[in-house]
């Protein structure tokens, strides 16, 4: 019984914004089905009495004050953006509520 | 009077500077005719900045002339992995996603590096997003072994090692996360140090897995690679998981002899999928650090059949996230036609990026959605912890670990590209160190009876570089095997 | 609403703009406005390679607003990443908090007719603003970062309102509050105040919850009411006709003065949250609290009832407790005149207020009449210095000219007559002048007096002082 389907990858590969072949997506079925057999060993660890480790720190976040620094200036912010209009970065329309959180 | 750089080690290079032996321009020059001369061969570069790198050596010999100070590494030609930005230099982290992209700033270890006179020959080809054990994955072409044209250097830094083996400079940066640095480090017989977590900044090192990413050097030698680790390390208040403490004096400890040092060998380090070549090079090893005054203590490691699964759950998870920025809008590639924004991203992302990172971000994204993310994730999380318990546990009886780096010599390119499953396995001995961010370094220990390098893997504690660099400085000291040379590429 | 069958069971989600002058993990200036990118830098225009660091500011004004509403503050928060891709979210995730958010529980009070209400929050968290997109005619958008990085507090109330006048009046006094804390400027047009709301109706007596839409873009006090009004209204229809509310998000359209489905929960984003690995957990240790709690000034409800215990009406002791400095004012003004709270209450809002364009610059070092000032005034009309009449007057010179009550008496001798000689010559002239309404006044038409008394002021150019000539006109009289 395969992990995972093409179906489900199709799905992950739209909610990560990623446009995949047929080819790719047959491949990677494949490869992710074997992956994730392999991974599964973890769940054969008894973690019930231990603390997720989510940084390999032992000290607190540091702050800063708050204090402005050196901004990029409009050529610096924008000198990559592969379409710009004025100062700004252009995208294609944005139907107003279509996204965002 | 140029020396002849081949085989120079970086120290060296960098005394002679100051003490007028020869110009930083010199050296520059004999890099760069050497890189002009092999590297279509290696194709350890991705770019080559000729021009930045005399006008830099230029200023540091007229700085040497005025009887100014020039800082550690004065003058001495180094190499960037292409994933640390570099503020007017193209920086593409081996991706085409990032063709083209121009940073407007300085990663804190590059600018750390030119601060203490390093001259910067270019950027260096890498795994895409660091994300391979062989430089197959560059989204511009793989890269040699320098000992044997026909086999890969490694990954993901393996425009670093073979860079560094070749001659073409006197030292460079890799970062690691899974392997990256000591790996091709291993696969190159040259030294390469992953240091404890945080130790070096990651502040404009392009992130693949935010808490893996560990930023180190390579060297030709050990004090080459402490020399380095002296500049780029300490604390950085642009990356908040950096380390407080001042960086260690690890050149001095390098020699500083090992007497006394208790050697751990932890043995599920020493089981069975190991090249039989490697396995006597490594029990060589041992015997000889025995012979030098170590004690050799038995330890174990028991969730290390855990710390692949472990490290690439974490390592996808975390990529995933890192690359959802590559969108097309603010800088990279971004696909020609795009009538919707759905299309702009989905188009962008499935043209920029190479089949390893789209891998890893589907299946990072697989294991973190809703309703997934305790079952694989947050297991994750908790087994990390175990494996750095192991650690610790270990380093109570003993003050170094010593480990093959990678079971097998380098392999063939093309061998291993159809079956990602069985390359994420051959990184057994290199995962877990980072897992528990404590630090680790990898030295030429001998040869295959073909002539591919074997490497050995010295594990410390946390901020145990010191310690480390005593072993493995020692360790040199004793052997000849640094020095051999890959003959140059006809 | 109550002969109705159903109530209404609204939970807000609102967005605070931190007043930092940096972003929360960068150094770009955080201040509204600007030209577009020109306030970035790398970290929040999300540049590969660039890390967060953490402004300890922001965290403080979290903290603040946390304590002033009750709130648990964790000794250890943490920051998580919530993904999803939008052009305005640079790096496709929002550093946000998720399991451990920095505040749980804790309660907004306000009053609402008089009446104290108390709204359960959930918890309060910090996160990183997004940008601003531009939609444009020609058929393309345009992304301006100058707010993305800017520090965000998302207050989340629990389901504890009741009606949408409720819920306008819960965010008032949540910009109130964040104003008085002075951690931001709750300016709903600039978008420094934000808000979504979760709206469910179910069965009067009913403790289950009913399915829930979620507004969106209802960013001023009119839009939450409105929108919110609308929101009950149609799932009253809809539950009307047998049909039932499907979980959604719903964009409202001031405009016509409707919402549309914007998504569904199936279409409902997948977050993908985990722990910020470029952020340790960030702890907030009991010293800081301490300070924190120290420096926290009088919270808005609790001026209220001090208003109310200096006998001064609901309906003053609102327009004064409304922005801090109204109060500030009126606390220094009875400082100077310490038997007055009312009058001195009167005169801010009657005069004061009046005269300036925006209450919060009350404190300001350059308003015309400073609360001593007025307290002087008050003093002079309450000794009776000044009829209320010529108080006003001097008053409106005070403001003008920017002169001291006191000043403008003295020089301009505009102070009423106290000399009984010359006000007793004047009441003798008008009771002789008026033979027959001294008389009638005389035989017990004591409304008359009225009429004697404005003689004697018009006999005096209205500068007597009207005690005095009350007493000596009762004398004659009597």
């Amino acid at each position: 019984m395969p992990r995972i389907n093409s179906q489900e990858v199709r799905e992950i590969a739209a909610l990560a914004r990623l446009r995949l072949e047929e080819a790719e997506i047959t491949r990677l079925t494949h490869e992710l089905d074997d992956i994730l057999g392999y991974i599964e060993t973890v769940k054969g660890v008894d973690t019930a009495s231990v603390l997720p480790m989510t940084h390999a720190v032992p000290f607190d976040c540091p702050m800063r004050p708050d204090e402005p620094g050196q901004s990029l200036t409009l050529n610096e912010a924008l000198q990559n953006a592969p379409r710009r209009r004025e100062n700004m970065f252009e995208v294609p329309r944005i139907v107003p509520g279509t996204g965002g959180a | 009077m140029a020396p002849e750089v081949r085989g120079a080690s970086l120290v060296a290079l960098a005394e002679g500077v100051a003490a007028k032996k020869w110009k930083s321009r010199d050296l520059v020059e004999a890099y760069l005719d050497r890189i002009a001369r092999l590297d279509k061969k290696i194709g350890s570069f991705l770019l080559v900045d000729g021009e930045g790198a005399r006008r830099a050596a230029d200023a540091i010999d007229k700085k040497i002339v005025a009887g100014e100070a020039v800082g550690q590494l004065g003058g001495v030609p180094i190499g960037l992995k292409d994933i640390y930005v570099t503020r007017g230099l193209e920086t593409t982290a081996g991706s085409k996603i990032l063709k083209g992209f121009i940073p407007p700033y300085e990663s804190t270890a590059s600018a750390r590096l030119a601060a203490a006179g390093a001259i910067r020959l270019g950027k260096l080809n890498m795994d895409e997003f660091a994300m391979g054990s062989s430089n197959e994955n560059s989204a511009f072409g793989p890269v040699h072994n320098p000992w044997d044209l026909e086999r890969v250097p490694g990954g993901s830094s393996g425009g670093s090692a073979a860079a560094v083996a070749a001659s073409l400079c006197a030292g460079t940066l890799g970062t690691d996360t899974g392997g990256s640095i000591r790996q091709p480090a291993s696969l190159c017989g040259v030294v390469g140090v992953k240091p404890t977590y945080g130790r070096v900044s990651r502040y404009g090192v392009i992130a693949f897995a935010s808490s893996l990413d560990h930023p180190g050097p390579f060297g030709r030698t050990v004090e080459d690679a402490a020399a380095l680790l002296e500049v780029i390390a300490g604390h950085d208040p642009m990356d908040s998981t950096s380390i407080p403490q001042p960086a260690g004096r690890y050149r001095q400890a390098s020699k500083a002899g090992l007497t006394g040092l208790r050697l751990g060998v932890p043995k599920e380090y020493f089981q069975s999928g190991m090249d039989p070549e490697v396995e006597a090079a490594v029990r060589k090893a041992l015997d000889e650090l025995g012979r030098a005054g170590a004690t050799l203590v038995p330890v174990s490691l028991p969730h290390t059949q855990y710390a692949i699964a472990t490290y690439y759950l974490i390592c996808m998870a975390e990529a995933s996230s890192n690359l959802a920025r590559y969108d097309g809008v603010r800088y990279g590639h971004r696909t020609a036609e795009a009538g919707s924004l759905e299309e702009l991203y989905a188009k962008t992302r499935g043209e920029g990026f190479g089949a390893e990172p789209k891998r890893r971000i589907v299946l990072g994204t697989y294991v973190l959605r809703a309703g997934y993310y305790e079952a694989y994730y947050g297991k994750a999380l908790r087994v990390r912890r175990l494996i750095a318990n192991d650690f610790a546990a270990a380093f109570a009886q003993c003050d170094v670990l010593v480990t093959p780096t990678s079971p097998t010599p380098a392999f063939k390119l093309g061998e291993r590209a159809a079956d990602p499953l069985q390359m994420y396995l051959a990184d057994i001995y290199t995962v877990a160190p980072p897992l528990a961010g404590v630090p680790a370094l990898s030295q030429c220990c001998g040869f295959t009876k073909s002539g591919l390098p074997i490497g050995l893997q010295t594990i410390g504690p946390t901020l145990g570089e010191e310690t480390v660099f005593r072993l493995a400085g020692a360790y040199e000291a004793r052997t000849q095997w640094h020095q051999r040379l890959p003959e140059d590429p006809s | 609403m109550s002969g109705d069958k159903y109530e209404a069971v609204i939970g807000l989600e609102v967005h605070v703009q931190l007043a930092t002058h940096t972003k929360i993990f960068s150094i770009s200036s955080a201040a509204f406005g600007g030209e577009p990118n020109a306030h970035t830098d790398p970290v929040c225009l999300g540049l590969p390679g660039a890390l967060p660091v953490l402004n300890r500011e922001a965290v403080d004004a979290a903290v603040r607003l946390g304590l002033a509403v009750g709130s648990h503050v964790r000794p250890r928060c943490r920051f998580a990443r919530k993904h999803y891709f939008y052009p305005d979210l640079p790096k496709g995730f929002q550093i946000s908090q998720y399991d451990e958010p920095l505040c749980e529980g804790g309660a907004v009070t306000f009053r609402l007719d008089g009446e104290v209400r108390q709204i359960r929050l959930t918890r309060i968290h910090m996160e990183d603003d997004a940008g601003k997109n531009i939609h444009d005619a020609s058929g393309v958008s345009f992304v301006d970062y100058n707010r993305a990085g800017v520090p965000l507090c998302e207050i989340v109330s629990e389901p504890d309102l009741r009606s949408a006048d409720e819920a306008a009046e819960y965010l008032r006094a949540i910009r109130t509050l964040v104003r008085y804390l002075g951690i931001s400027d709750g300016n709903m047009e600039e978008g420094s105040l934000r808000c979504d709301a979760n709206v469910s109706i179910r069965p009067r007596g009913e403790s289950k919850l009913g399915t829930k839409a979620e507004l969106k873009n209802i960013n001023s006090f009119k839009n939450v009411r409105d929108a919110i009004e609308h929101e009950i209204a149609r799932q009253k229809v809809l539950l009307g006709r047998g049909e039932r509310v499907v979980q959604e998000t719903r964009l409202w359209d001031p405009d016509r003065g409707i919402s549309a489905s914007m998504r569904s929960k199936e279409e409902a984003h997948d977050y993908r949250y985990f722990p910020e690995p470029d952020l340790p957990p960030v702890v907030v240790d009991e010293a800081w609290l301490l300070r924190a709690g120290a420096a926290l000034p009088e919270l808005p409800e609790a001026r209220h009832a001090r208003f109310l215990g200096l006998g001064l009406s609901a309906q003053d002791a609102q327009v004064l407790v409304a922005e801090r400095p109204i109060g500030d004012y009126f606390d220094q003004a009875l400082a100077a005149a310490p038997a007055h709270p009312k009058k001195i209450a009167n005169w801010l809002i009657n005069e004061v207020l009046g005269r300036v364009d925006d209450a919060r610059k009350l404190m300001d070092q350059d308003v015309p009449v400073p609360p001593a000032a007025l307290a002087e005034l008050v003093e002079l009309v309450e000794k009776g210095t000044l009829s209320g009449k010529l108080g006003k007057e001097v008053f409106g010179r005070m403001w003008q000219q920017r002169r001291r009550a006191g000043d403008i008496v003295a020089a301009e001798s505009v102070s009423l007559v106290s000399d009984t000689s010359v006000i007793e010559a004047a009441c003798q002239r008008v009771v002789e002048r008026s033979p027959d309404e001294a008389a009638r006044f005389r035989g017990g038409n004591v409304k008359l007096m009225g009429f004697f008394v404005g003689n004697v002021m018009k006999e005096t150019g209205g500068k007597a002082n009207p005690k005095i000539v009350d007493e000596i006109l009762r004398k004659l009289l009597g």
